[in-house]
């Protein structure tokens, strides 16, 4: 049990850290969090500078054009930018997150050529196109369907509350290239494509989210043709493929939020002594309790780094673990923050307001917590499988 | 940083396990039960032997030589395996330098750990009182007692004339014996490594409810098959898991840091655990779970008993809340 960085890892922090201190000043205006064209040209830019500080990519393989950091330093990356305000990844999520190191460890060597450079350089943004209006939690049974035509694929269906859909450059899409069977499994089948958004035949309309902004969208695909060199991974292969997706998704994607969660509950705190709601010993030993939760989850994002550097940097099923109680102890933050607003706590012009809004989405997005809870179930205790 | 377990905490670790399971398996937790949780001696003498007590006594004082995170695995086992007797007084003492603590050769209890009670009273040889960095030791016999000087900490060692008017109590745990003590209070905050020792107790017990539900899950069978298929009791399991893993690297994280605040809230987090584990592992052996012969119950009791011990839920949530507004 070690808790110290190496020297290494402290001059890695400390280079870092001037960085910051340098070029945050430098940043234009944060965009409205509804406007998302501007919130694409501030992450994409974001990104450019990561990129010439040579800080792109940071967790990626070398080969990859990553700069192949240990989980750890990547932890203090999420950690540093975070204490500093930094931009978070965005409308990069998916590219950096889960699309990128999906095609570097799946991808051929054109594919990892062609798409994975405008990712680190911020020239191109992914959206993943998953769930459809029937195959949410039940992924697997997605039916967007994808016919082979010479060299493409034509591909007809519909996709749901794909983020950021309408400022993708490149979607990361699952499709049917074999129909569901009455025998075969319903996870093969499937297929993983790299679409361009500008293909004719694609419609995408915003959904309204109950924060009142247009975050995600529904995509209709009306005889879309992709080509067949698109695929990553062989055909109906693709839920193969997914898991690498999902594993990341969930293994390192919401580390850099915990620390976030601190910084705001410290302001929480603040503003309770400056409205006097800090006598109130009710709502004092409630924030106690969420100082103790978050330093907590903090402490197993550092346990699960450690499993995973161990492992050769793939992250394991302590991700559902850790995102089960990540995303209801933020829930918890907001509803605190609430308590602390007093009759504030109704006027949408305060962030926290906003924030507790948004908050709503952790225990559904990226697999619901119910579903979290089935695999940590079945996965980690081994409890049978059913219904 | 690499916070896993290094193997030789791992050997530890499982060191401790291999001898509470030969020495304190079922018969012999059911069998303290039946001395209304006396202490076993022998047992005792063992543990004291195997360094359990001595664990973090300077080498160069004929101990084990070890740190907090080491201690921390040690409770953790004893924690699972539900161990009665005053352990955590007794390994404090030992570290305090308490004459027969370290071997097992002395019970030493503290009659400053729960507001009012004293545990395993009748047994102990010794009792101590733990404030803050400081120890005072009082021999039950009226003996004096001499007492070397903690590593870094001073102790104050009293002679006392009397001990307390300590009478029986009907006891919640029936392996931790209780005497009251008419008129005790606690005068200053505990000892960080007293609190911590015994999150680590709680750590254990969680782990152990969480593993006897998914046991009793994938055996027993309802509507022609494994209760562990059905969501609603696979969703117990799970965040019995979840409660299990985030008070896990609570408490080895503040072993490590030894700071104050952190060791607060490992508590409090490790408490909720063992409680609600302890009650969902209920739920999950249903009518069974109710019953005497199910040990769910003296898991429960225990965590109820561990969660009044030195630092108490609201307590804990006062230092979090004071180190959150300190820090702005
Ligand atoms: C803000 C946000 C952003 C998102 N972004 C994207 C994106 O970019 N790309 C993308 O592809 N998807 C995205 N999603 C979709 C997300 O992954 C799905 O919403 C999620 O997986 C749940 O699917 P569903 O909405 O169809 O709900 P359903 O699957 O219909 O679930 C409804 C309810 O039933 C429960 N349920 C379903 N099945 C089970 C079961 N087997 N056991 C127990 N309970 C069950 C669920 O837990 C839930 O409570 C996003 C969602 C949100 C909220």
């Amino acid at each position: 049990m070690d808790l110290t960085c190496t020297e290494e890892e402290e001059t890695f922090r400390a280079k870092l850290r001037e960085w910051l201190w340098q070029v945050l000043p430098k940043l234009p205006p944060k965009p409205d969090p509804g406007d998302w064209p501007g919130r694409r040209e501030y992450d994409l830019g974001w990104q450019r500078m990561l990129y010439d500080a040579g800080y792109a990519g940071l967790h990626w393989p070398v080969d990859a054009g990553g700069q192949g950091a240990t989980p750890t330093q990547h932890l203090i990356y999420l950690e540093e930018t975070e204490r500093a305000g930094a931009p978070y990844v965005g409308a990069n999520f998916v590219g950096l997150l889960h699309a990128g190191p999906t095609i570097a460890a799946e991808g051929t060597a054109e594919q990892r050529a062609r798409w994975l450079p405008p990712v680190l350089r911020g020239d191109e943004v992914w959206c993943q196109g998953f769930s459809e209006p029937d195959a949410g939690s039940d992924l697997a049974s997605l039916r967007t369907k994808a016919v082979r035509d010479g060299d493409s694929y034509v591909i007809t269906g519909s996709k749901i509350w794909t983020s950021h859909a309408e400022v993708a450059d490149w979607c990361e899409l699952l499709v049917r290239t074999e129909p569901i069977g009455p025998s075969a499994p319903k996870h093969r089948g499937i297929s993983w494509l790299a679409m361009p958004m500008d293909a004719p035949g694609i419609t995408v309309r915003p959904l309204r989210t109950l924060a009142g902004s247009a975050e995600f969208a529904e995509m209709f695909l009306d005889e879309v043709r992709v080509p067949v060199a698109n695929r990553v991974g062989e055909e109906n292969d693709g839920w193969r493929v997914t898991m690498v997706t999902l594993s990341f998704e969930r293994g390192t994607a919401f580390v850099g939020e915990v620390v976030a969660c601190r910084r705001t509950l410290g302001e929480l705190a603040r503003t309770a002594q400056r409205n006097g709601r800090w006598d109130d010993p009710v709502l004092r030993r409630r924030l106690g309790r969420l100082n103790a939760e978050f330093s907590a989850l903090w402490r197993l994002t550092q346990w699960n780094v450690s499993e995973a550097q161990n492992a050769g940097g793939v992250p394991g099923a302590g991700g559902s673990v850790f995102k089960l109680r990540y995303s209801h102890a933020r829930q918890e933050l907001y509803d605190a923050a609430a308590e602390v607003l007093g009759g504030d706590c109704v006027d949408l012009a305060h962030e926290w307001n906003q924030d507790r809004l948004s908050s709503l989405s952790y225990t559904i997005a990226a697999g619901t917590s119910q579903i979290q809870q089935n695999i940590a179930a079945e996965r980690i205790l081994g409890l049978p499988k059913g219904r | 940083m690499d916070f896993r377990l290094t193997d030789e905490q791992r050997a530890l670790r499982n060191g401790v396990r291999e001898l509470l399971a030969g020495r304190f398996g079922r018969d012999a937790l059911r069998a303290a039960v039946g001395r209304e949780g006396t202490v076993d001696r022998a047992l005792w003498r063992e543990l004291g032997e195997a360094g359990f007590f001595s664990l973090r006594v300077p080498e160069a004082d004929g101990g084990v030589g070890l740190g907090l995170p080491e201690a921390v695995l040690a409770f953790e086992e004893a924690g699972r395996a539900l161990l009665n007797g005053p352990l955590v007084a007794t390994h404090l003492a030992a570290t305090g330098g308490v004459p027969g603590a370290a071997d097992g050769g002395r019970v030493v209890t503290c009659d400053t750990q729960l507001p009012g009670f004293i545990p395993h009273f009748a047994d102990a040889d010794v009792s101590v009182a733990l404030h803050g960095a400081s120890m005072e030791g009082r021999s039950t016999d009226g003996r004096s007692l001499q007492a070397r000087p903690l590593q870094a900490r001073s102790m104050r060692v009293r002679y006392p004339k009397d001990l307390p008017t300590a009478r029986p109590a009907r006891s919640m745990d029936p392996l931790t014996p209780l005497h009251r003590i008419p008129g005790a209070a606690r005068t200053a905050p505990p000892r960080p490594d007293a609190v911590l020792l015994t999150a680590a107790e709680q750590l254990g017990s969680a782990a152990r409810t969480t593993e006897m539900a998914v046991q009793y899950a994938k055996e027993r069978e309802q509507f022609g098959r494994p209760i562990g298929g059905f969501q609603a009791v696979k969703h117990l399991c799970a965040q019995m898991l979840v409660r299990t893993e985030v008070s896990r690297s609570a408490v080895y994280a503040a072993a490590v840091t030894e700071d104050f605040t952190e060791i607060a809230g490992a508590k409090l987090l490790a408490d909720e655990a063992a409680v609600r584990n302890a009650r969902d592992c209920l739920q999950v052996y249903g009518g069974m779970g109710f019953t005497w012969e199910a040990d769910v119950h003296l898991h429960l009791k225990r965590a109820w008993l561990r969660g009044a011990m030195w630092l108490t839920a609201s307590e804990a949530e006062e230092i979090q809340a004071e180190a959150l507004a300190s820090a702005l």
